[in-house]
């Protein structure tokens, strides 16, 4: 199969959706191509989190088009759909792990049902995919309940890589972590889509994030989306997105100074 | 995509053997790929070295990567050395990363002892118990403390929560309560027709019916739905609260959790729970009433009547002195549980079942105490 030359791995086109009367998207587009990291900023409530789960199906949309590696998800049969998810990793936002299994066992779970690995093997993938994303292996037989914040994050990391995915969707992957603990979430996320080859639709609020890892930038303000880079964004004449990049954080994180 | 073979092919044997990966090494086929690597043997004859070319390989992922380390792995342990050539740019990061992330080392599962595993298990298991006993204890030392203030100053008892809590554990209780309250009437009475039909002393229907109802059966079923129905949705609304970290915002705010959420769910139960057993009794008896009618042909004039010859006064009462009793029983058990919750959602589902369970249990228990207690005061 020839992919057209921009190689576009998600396209959004005219999306809207509605939670009980509240219009939340009106007329999304976005393209998202391989390879890059796409961050998804907006105020609280202002729909990132309902984009990242009309993405992964787990929204539906009132109107739109959401294509997925080529395939219309409104479209796709059950097995197709769940074929796709797989290719899709997704990281909530506290990590999402089975509070049953310990974090070994969660990072199994997609490659017990998906795959039909000998166990050996599925043993061997997990402790990879929790020694890459930097959880030591100790952590491995613990319980998400034993785990702080930061390492939860991290196994739910691992589970959303077990199948290696294309994409990797993220919800305020930074959330609820302290600087240095951020910046390390940052540099793993960055040297993970290095390594890995891996699309990266992250939702975040933190313009670190933003500033150290994304290649370009979607702004999600008056339910509708703006696309561009850190620099071109900049210029846009909307008040919200003035005050996001202009206001004392968006300044420190950016360098731009006082 | 390749056949299985190509996967890996042996491109020429001259001096040290070469080999090349080809196809897709990835997650879709790594359980045959795993197998061919693992039957691979090498060439006895001239293998000292093994060259293995990437150049072909058109996917790769962390699994294949990780069954590359995996088989120059066995090959260095048999005394050969692979050298790993052309590896394609694209593939670089993933192997080094890949790589990298598996020279760490594999931990084991803590050993299993069998028999020192069910002693030291016992001994935590009793510790435990005595632990949770003491702190039952004082729980309900401070439960009850509470009470007596909220009940000395009356100001302080929070009169909505009241209200609220009756209404959910009471008035709607009722639908659900009189049906099988009916239902166990009629078939009380069904079944001793039955039996005294053939002693031709059908009307004593009657007497097993008032006796076994008025006295047992209607604060059994009672209690029995109050703790399935209640007690469940204390443990489960505290215990949810607790995991929010509601609770620990009541107590930075200087409210006590016990004040406001255990005394207005214990009151209301209290309250609710005469009023139940009295709804259940009468409708379990109309039950039996109506079975005995259409069965031995026994009127409702009759039946009341009959009914007068051997209830006395206590034994139309005594449930209702059991009833605020096993409500403060319900209503303590489903609390503490609910406080006890901690950290996961798992835990809110595993203290309402035990919540249940032993309320449930401890109604049973009390029951009995409380029918041999009767039989010594003679009431």
């Amino acid at each position: 199969m020839t992919l057209p030359a921009a190689d576009t791995v998600m396209r959004i086109r005219g999306l809207v959706t509605r939670f009980a009367g509240h219009l939340v998207h009106d007329g999304v587009d976005l393209d998202v191509y391989r390879g890059e990291v796409l961050g998804v900023v907006g105020a609280s409530g202002s729909g990132k989190s309902v984009l990242l789960k009309a993405v992964v199906g787990l929204v539906e949309p009132s109107a739109g088009h959401i294509e997925v590696l080529g395939h219309d998800i409104d479209a796709l049969s059950e097995r197709e759909r769940i074929a796709l998810q797989a290719r899709c990793g997704v990281l909530f936002q506290d990590g999402a792990l089975f509070s049953s299994l310990t974090v070994a066992q969660n990072v199994a779970v997609p490659l017990v049902e998906h795959t039909d690995l000998p166990r050996t093997l599925i043993d061997e993938v997990v402790r990879v995919k929790i020694a890459m994303v930097g959880l030591p292996a100790e952590a491995a037989l613990k319980y998400p309940s034993e785990l702080s914040g930061g390492m939860r994050k991290r196994a739910g990391l691992a589970r959303a890589l077990a199948l290696d995915p294309e994409i990797l969707l993220l919800d305020e992957p930074t959330a609820g972590l302290d600087p240095i603990g951020a910046a390390a979430f940052d540099q793993l996320i960055g040297s993970l889509q290095h390594g890995l080859g891996l699309t990266v639709f992250m939702v975040t609020h933190d313009l670190d994030s933003l500033a150290a890892i994304c290649d370009r930038i979607a702004v999600l303000n008056e339910r509708k989306l703006l696309v561009g880079t850190l620099d071109s964004l900049q210029q846009v004449p909307n008040p919200w997105i003035r005050d996001y990049f202009g206001g004392p954080r968006g300044r420190a994180a950016l360098g731009t100074g006082a | 995509m390749s056949e299985q073979q190509d996967w890996l092919v042996s491109v020429s044997d001259s001096g040290t053997q070469v080999l090349a990966a080809s196809g897709g090494w990835t997650l879709a086929g790594a359980g045959s790929l795993a197998t061919i690597l693992n039957g691979f043997r090498p060439d006895p004859q001239r293998a000292q070295k093994i060259r293995l070319d990437l150049s072909r390989l058109d996917a790769l992922d962390t699994v294949g990567a990780l069954l590359l380390r995996q088989f120059r792995d066995r090959m260095t342990l048999e005394g050969l050395s692979v050298l790993i050539v052309n590896v394609r740019p694209e593939h670089i990061a993933l192997i080094d990363a890949v790589w990298r992330a598996a020279d760490s080392e594999p931990v084991a599962p803590p050993k299993r002892r069998p028999l020192a595993d069910a002693i030291e298990n016992a001994g935590r298991a009793s510790i435990k118990a005595l632990h949770s006993s003491v702190e039952l204890i004082s729980y309900f030392g401070l439960v009850i403390t509470t009470l007596a203030r909220v009940l000395i100053h009356p100001k302080r008892l929070r009169f909505t929560a009241l209200v609220y809590h009756m209404d959910h554990t009471g008035l709607r209780c009722l639908p659900i309560l009189g049906l099988l309250s009916f239902l166990i009437g009629v078939v009380l009475a069904y079944q001793g027709a039955e039996q005294l039909r053939r002693l031709a002393a059908e009307i004593y229907v009657v007497n097993l019916l008032g006796l076994s109802i008025l006295r047992e059966i209607g604060i059994l079923i009672t209690a029995i739905i109050v703790a399935g129905r209640s007690g469940s949705a204390f443990t489960a609304q505290i215990g949810t609260m607790k995991v929010n970290q509601e609770i620990d915002a009541m107590r930075t705010i200087g409210l006590d959790p016990i004040e406001m959420l255990v005394v207005p769910r214990i009151l209301a139960l209290m309250l609710v729970m005469p009023l139940l057993t009295f709804f259940a009794n009468m409708i379990a008896l109309f039950g039996g009433a109506t079975m005995s009618y259409i069965l031995l042909d026994i009127n409702f004039y009759q039946f009341v009547n009959q009914m007068r010859i051997p209830i006395d006064f206590w034994d139309a009462t005594v449930a209702l002195i059991k009833a605020p009793v096993f409500a403060l029983v319900i209503g303590m058990v489903g609390c503490y549980e609910g406080l006890l919750v901690s950290g996961s959602a798992e835990s809110v589902g595993l203290r309402t079942t035990k919540s249940v369970v032993e309320s449930i249990f401890l109604v049973i228990v009390l029951n009995a105490f409380f029918s041999v207690l009767f039989q010594i005061i003679h009431i």
